[in-house]
């Protein structure tokens, strides 16, 4: 059977595949052959130790990093060094930071309104309502012409929800959303990602937050030194991990 | 509870102006003494420079010769072709004012009042010279006026300044063979006129070509790349007086003798490189101070990279190099005296000029430089004090 069969044969409902996933940082070596596929509608939480590549990998997912080996698929298109292909990723696929990343320069609403109006070509008008809509569904529509300098923390990770969801993607992507947060704001994105999340989004997120993990993900993948040590439902994950290496990391995590 | 949240508390009110002196000046004993110093300092000099200013100055040359100082050589009987440059400009500025306000009111207002002023100024003038002065707050006011009206649109406003910027060149120019609009050669250009032009073609021409040059410098494309960098490495490493003598006296032994390039144009030009290697180094810079987690989240949403530059680095990266570029304006403003050196009677040129036309101004070159430096330091402190507000209002919402 060759490669290309197996990619093929793998699809199915399948919304990203990745095979044998490698990336080197000159000569570090950070993904060490990442095979993970993630179903539609599916919410994967992955955690592990910090330098374990888990960002990074997800960051190759729409090629903010880029990998130099191996073959990622999302939603049927594979990804390669063509900038279309990889444009037309990056609109199916959004993604949500630990800084935030908001436009300073920009009040929320053209925060949100920019990329649908120029990426998806839509009318001002259908831009700015949707991003009301969005703003209504993250809680705070009478924050849309402030400046994201004038919002708190909390508020800032709302707003860059609604600017990922308002291009309307078929994924969404969390790099660490509430690390950079103070303990009481953390709820608040918390609830609203677990609401995206019942909602059907086909998510993977980064996180430490274990509570979120527990109830919200369909699996838990744990990361280690660019592998994938041991994946799981979030029930046998706590209660049964198999790998040393995963207990180790649920000791530390969940006696802190 | 109730008694608890009903008591506001307010910060300590501010000194009053007494205690304001002592606490700033009258601190200390040295403070004291710092303070009277300084306060017999300053009154010496102020009673020096404004005796000599009022009473010992003899401002014959500079007020004999304001229209050499204004225009040069341009010809008296065309004269009409500056003021209504200067009618248009004034028109604009109102307008401005209505639509934009803040920092463009200070400008119209001043603007206005300068004007004003010079129609009733003691000085020789004709009296339709001293109406067309007249004539400019008129003008402002029904430029504020029209900003009321629909056409009071940024759109039109940036429009109306574009289109001013193209019918002054054609009113200063003339047309070939009209008779209502004779040619003016541009050898007779001068004055503060010139040193405007000069200045502001550089400014506005050198901005784009710079921004481009910035971007070129960091594009991933080696050819472009180089040349960029080649260009802005060899044009920071010579002076300007040799650029524009290349410009002006070298660069036509290669042409051919067919396109012969204007003179002020050649000044022009120079200027205008020069200007941009500059230019390009100050926006580079800007660029480099862009967050790398911005791009990433501009590619995340779907934009291309024309457009990450366009809405998402260039707007950030130009705010905060304001300071820099506007800085680099004054200096390109001052470095206009140097075209004095291809030939051009810019407005240092003029005061040289001046001086050589009587034989008792012939020792009064301290007044006419004082006048220039006063001219060159109102326009100077105008372009900075526009950059300080600027940035204040663009500021907005910045952490």
């Amino acid at each position: 059977m060759t490669e290309g069969n197996a990619i093929h044969s793998s699809i199915g409902d399948n919304i990203i595949v990745c095979r044998d996933v490698h990336k080197w940082f000159d000569d570090f070596h950070v993904l060490r052959g990442i095979s993970l596929t993630v179903e539609r509608q599916e919410v994967v939480v992955i955690c592990g130790p910090s330098g374990s590549g888990k960002s990074t990998f997800i960051r190759t997912i729409n090629r903010l990093e880029e990998h130099q080996r191996g073959d990622i698929i999302v939603d049927g298109i594979e990804l390669t060094h063509d900038i279309r292909n990889i444009e037309a990723i990056r609109r199916e696929v959004g993604m949500v930071f630990q800084q935030f990343n908001l436009f300073p320069h920009l009040p929320v609403l053209q925060n949100i309104t920019l990329a649908p109006i120029w990426a998806r070509k839509w009318p001002k008008d259908k831009a700015e309502e949707v991003a009301m809509q969005l703003l209504e569904r993250v809680g705070i529509p009478e924050q849309a012409h402030k400046y994201p300098g004038q919002l708190s923390g909390g508020q800032q990770q709302r707003v860059a929800i609604a600017r990922a969801l308002a291009m309307q993607p078929k994924i969404m992507l969390f790099d660490e959303p509430t690390s950079a947060l103070d303990p009481e704001m953390i709820t608040e994105v918390l609830d609203v990602m677990r609401e995206l999340a019942y909602s059907g989004m086909t998510m993977i997120v980064v996180t430490h937050e274990m509570g979120f993990a527990k109830e919200v993900a369909n699996r838990i993948v744990f990361f280690d030194e660019g592998n994938i040590v041991e994946q799981d439902t979030p029930e046998e994950f706590f209660k049964n991990p198999k790998e040393e290496r995963t207990k180790l990391f649920l000791s530390q995590i969940l006696t802190h | 509870m109730s008694t608890v949240s009903t008591t506001v508390v307010r910060p300590p009110s501010p000194p009053g102006p007494v205690r304001w002196l002592k606490k700033n000046l009258f601190s200390t004993w040295y403070n004291t003494l710092l303070t009277v110093l300084a306060a017999v300092v300053v009154f010496f000099v102020l009673r020096g420079v404004l005796t000599w200013v009022l009473f010992t100055a003899n401002w014959a040359p500079v007020t004999n010769s304001l229209k050499l100082f204004a225009v040069g050589q341009y010809p008296p009987d065309q004269l009409w072709r500056v003021g209504t440059i200067l009618f248009m400009v004034s028109f604009l500025f109102g307008l401005s004012w209505r639509v934009w306000g803040g920092t463009v009111r200070t400008f119209a207002l001043t603007l206005a009042i300068v004007l004003g002023v010079l129609s009733v100024l003691p000085i020789s003038m004709s009296l339709t010279l001293r109406l067309g002065f007249l004539a400019n707050p008129v003008l402002t006011f029904i430029g504020y006026q029209v900003g009321r009206t629909p056409i009071g649109k940024s759109l039109w406003v940036v429009l109306g300044w574009l289109l001013s910027f193209v019918l002054t060149i054609i009113l200063l120019t003339g047309v070939e063979g009209a008779n209502w609009l004779p040619r003016v050669e541009t050898g007779l250009w001068g004055g503060l006129l010139l040193t405007f032009l000069l200045a502001l073609v550089g400014i506005v021409a050198s901005f784009p070509i710079g921004v481009l040059l910035a971007l070129g410098r960091q594009s991933s494309l080696p050819v472009l790349k180089a040349f960029c960098i080649a260009f802005i490495e060899i044009v920071r490493g010579v002076p300007l007086v040799t650029i524009l003598f290349m410009a002006s006296i070298i660069l036509p032994l290669f042409l051919p003798e067919e396109v012969r390039v204007d003179r002020v144009l050649r000044a022009m030009m120079g200027m205008t490189l020069f200007a941009a290697a500059y230019m390009a180094e100050n926006i580079r810079g800007g660029l480099q101070a862009i967050p790398l987690g911005q791009v990433e989240a501009a590619k995340a949403v779907g934009l291309d990279g024309f457009q990450i530059m366009l809405f998402i680095v260039l707007p950030q990266a130009l705010r905060l190099v304001i300071p820099a570029i506007v800085g680099q304006f004054i200096a390109l403003f001052m470095d206009t005296t140097l075209a004095v050196i291809v030939g051009l009677m810019e407005l240092l040129a003029v005061g040289r000029a001046v001086l050589e036309i009587n034989v008792e101004w012939k020792l009064l070159n301290m007044e006419v430089y004082i006048f220039i430096a006063a001219v060159f330091w109102i326009f100077n402190y105008a372009m900075s004090y526009a950059s300080r507000h600027l940035e204040m209002a663009l500021g907005v919402g910045e952490r």
